[in-house]
């Protein structure tokens, strides 16, 4: 039965771990993410998951490594200061292949920054954020219905491309309380098969989880391993948004809570005759390269509006390769785009001449 | 007459790259002897730390995971809980458990994991060249105390098995050598304790095993065993502490 509840989106994503069978969850308080520690303090333990609130970030990760070692699902959150904590343990994980679940429910940096929304991890989240080349696949959901259904969708790539999953909210997003729809009776996503799990090496060769290869080729090895599965990953969960953009002459592209600003706006040009639509990635990694370039052939304009000085747009340049003009709308630090901000950067993109194309 | 020593079969049939006279290779059989004894080859999962000992699951037939430096005994932790009936003991040296790990060691243990610990003191780092460790006594030449450990300015050895003996959560700690076969035979009675009060869930047990790295000692392995029984003990007693 469909049930409709009024929930926070750091709640939501909580309430979907849990149906989605998290098996053990490990945190360590920060704002803006409390509410969601607090849910599986209370929750988790009494729907058969185990909770543990660690000593700091770094213990909360390698944690969750080590329960996912032993073929748990597995999840832990934080706020940026945190994350940037956990960067040694995410990339141990992407090492080892193991699937797991981070919640980033991002906050003004630099340093301690503030308790202020911000989207100023994207670099972090998309780029790889600790040493070692390797992805996670990164999550935005844009509503507390969102959250929900992505942490529920992260659980799934989780297991089934053996994958660390980040799901990038902000402290918008996750204090922000909306309704939130789901099926009571819907099962958790299937169980994979984990032949590489630690149970104990019963009648059977002993499995080792680790990411260090003593020699040379065999590090190599395992980065080809890494590579063919980011592009396996690349070519098959690519997910995006779009709002009128089947006729639009400029895009907006916005993600997350930025992009719920931004589509306010779309909406009320729209209304007034402009032709101008919002492009919104659901995935940050995979980004939706591809996409963007084929709309580049027919869309003339584009307007990248964040909430940082500048990250995302960096993808959205590389994607249309110089074909249009990208221009950007940035505030951070806990500056907020507002409406009327974006209005006015859309308007003036719109009334400048189009990039001249050199032949 | 029959054959009364032989590899134990929780020890790989492999040449370890342990340096001659290193007190590792003991340790390691002796792990896999008592694995035997216990039966509990099935069950038993390791956590190998970042030290001389980071391939130790090439040596042991058993299911194994590497933890990043210091975090061995997170990573047990999430093995341990979603896995309450596996045997799950950690392996680290002295500045995996006791410098860059200290937190990790200190709320495992206050937290009353059910867990074996063996910690391997060896009064260096091994693994990046003999570097001074939290364990190096005073006066100890290393790679980073070229003149000596001094307490003014290095702080003295740390005695983290006595700071772990006071909290409530810690069921058994020992401190024992493998410097001579005495010190052996009671380190593999010591070892096997602290397994079994995990088997019968009394939770968080560490024995401190005073071990030899006669390379970054510079000194013979003969040399490097008497150090430990002439001064290594003096600063850290042998014997049982809780
Ligand atoms: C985060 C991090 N810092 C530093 C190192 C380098 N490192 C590897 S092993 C080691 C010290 C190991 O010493 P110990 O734990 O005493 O083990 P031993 O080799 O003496 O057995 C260090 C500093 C690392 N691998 N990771
Ligand atoms: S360096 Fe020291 S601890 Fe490492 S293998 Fe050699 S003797 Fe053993
Ligand atoms: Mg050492």
């Amino acid at each position: 039965m469909k049930k409709t509840i009024l929930y926070s989106g750091n709640e939501a994503m909580g309430e979907a771990a849990i149906r989605a069978g998290l098996k053990f969850y490990a945190g360590y308080p920060i704002t803006p993410q409390n509410e969601l520690t607090a849910y599986m303090a209370d929750q988790l333990s009494q729907r058969g998951g185990i909770f543990i609130q660690s000593e700091s970030e770094l213990a909360a990760i390698n944690m969750i490594f080590g329960a996912s070692a032993a073929g748990a699902r597995v999840m832990t959150s934080s706020s940026s200061p945190g994350i940037s904590l956990k960067q040694e343990g995410i990339s141990y994980i992407a090492g080892a292949q193991l699937p797991a679940v981070i919640i980033n429910v991002m906050r003004a940096g630099p340093g301690l920054g503030n308790i202020w929304p911000a989207q100023s991890d994207y670099f972090q989240a998309t780029k790889g954020g600790g040493h070692g080349d390797y992805h996670l696949i990164v999550l935005a959901p844009a509503s507390v219905q969102e959250s929900f259904d992505l942490t529920r969708l992260a659980f799934e790539l989780a297991d089934r491309h053996r994958i660390a999953v980040m799901v990038l909210s902000d402290g918008l997003l996750g204090q922000m309380m909306e309704g939130l729809t789901f099926d009571e009776e819907l099962a958790p996503p299937a169980a994979v098969e984990k032949p590489w799990a630690l149970t104990g090496a019963s009648g059977r060769k002993p499995h080792v989880v680790c990411s260090l290869f003593m020699k040379r080729p065999d590090v190599e090895k395992n980065n080809l391993i890494l590579q063919k599965k980011y592009r396996r990953v690349a070519s098959r969960e690519v997910r995006y948004a779009e709002t009128f953009m089947d006729d639009a002459a400029m895009a907006v592209v916005a993600y997350g809570s930025v992009a719920r600003i931004a589509e306010a706006v779309v909406r009320r040009l729209r209304a007034k005759g402009k032709k101008v639509g919002l492009f919104r990635p659901v995935t940050l990694w995979p980004f939706p390269a591809k996409r963007l370039a084929d709309l580049s052939r027919r869309v003339k304009k584009f307007l990248v509006v964040e909430m940082s000085y500048g990250q995302m747009v960096e993808d959205v340049r590389l994607s249309v390769e110089g074909r249009e003009a990208v221009s950007f709308y940035g505030r951070s630090g806990g500056g907020v785009p507002t409406e009327s901000q974006i209005e006015r950067e859309v308007l003036k993109s719109l009334s400048a001449p189009l990039k001249r194309r050199r032949r | 007459m029959g054959k009364n020593y032989s590899r134990p079969q929780a020890l790989t049939d492999v040449v370890t790259h342990y340096c001659p006279g290193c007190g590792h290779g003991i340790l390691h059989r002796l792990v896999a002897e008592i694995i035997d004894e216990l039966g509990i080859r099935g069950s038993a999962i390791a956590v190998a730390p970042v030290g001389c000992a980071v391939v130790a699951y090439d040596y042991w037939d058993i299911d194994c995971a590497e933890a990043a430096h210091g975090r061995a005994l997170a990573v047990a932790t999430g093995l341990k809980r979603v896995q309450p009936d596996k045997i799950v003991f950690t392996y680290q040296g002295d500045g995996d458990l006791a410098a860059i790990g200290t937190a990790e060691t200190i709320h495992a243990a206050n937290r009353g994991e059910n867990l074996t610990v063996i910690f391997v003191n060896n009064a260096v780092y091994g693994m990046t060249g003999g570097q001074m460790a939290p364990t190096t006594l005073l006066s100890q030449k290393t790679a980073t105390t070229p003149r000596g450990r001094q307490a003014a300015t290095e702080g003295y050895p740390l005695k983290i098995s006595e700071m772990l003996a006071l909290l409530n959560g810690v069921v058994s700690v020992e401190r024992t050598a493998v410097s001579s076969p005495k010190e052996v035979l009671n380190t593999r009675r010591a070892i096997k304790d602290a397994f079994m009060n995990q088997m019968e869930r009394k939770g968080f047990s560490i024995v401190e095993v005073l071990s030899m790295c006669p390379t970054y000692w510079d000194k013979s392995p003969v040399d490097a065993a008497r150090w430990i029984s002439e001064e290594m003990v003096k600063y850290f007693p042998l014997g049982k502490i809780k």
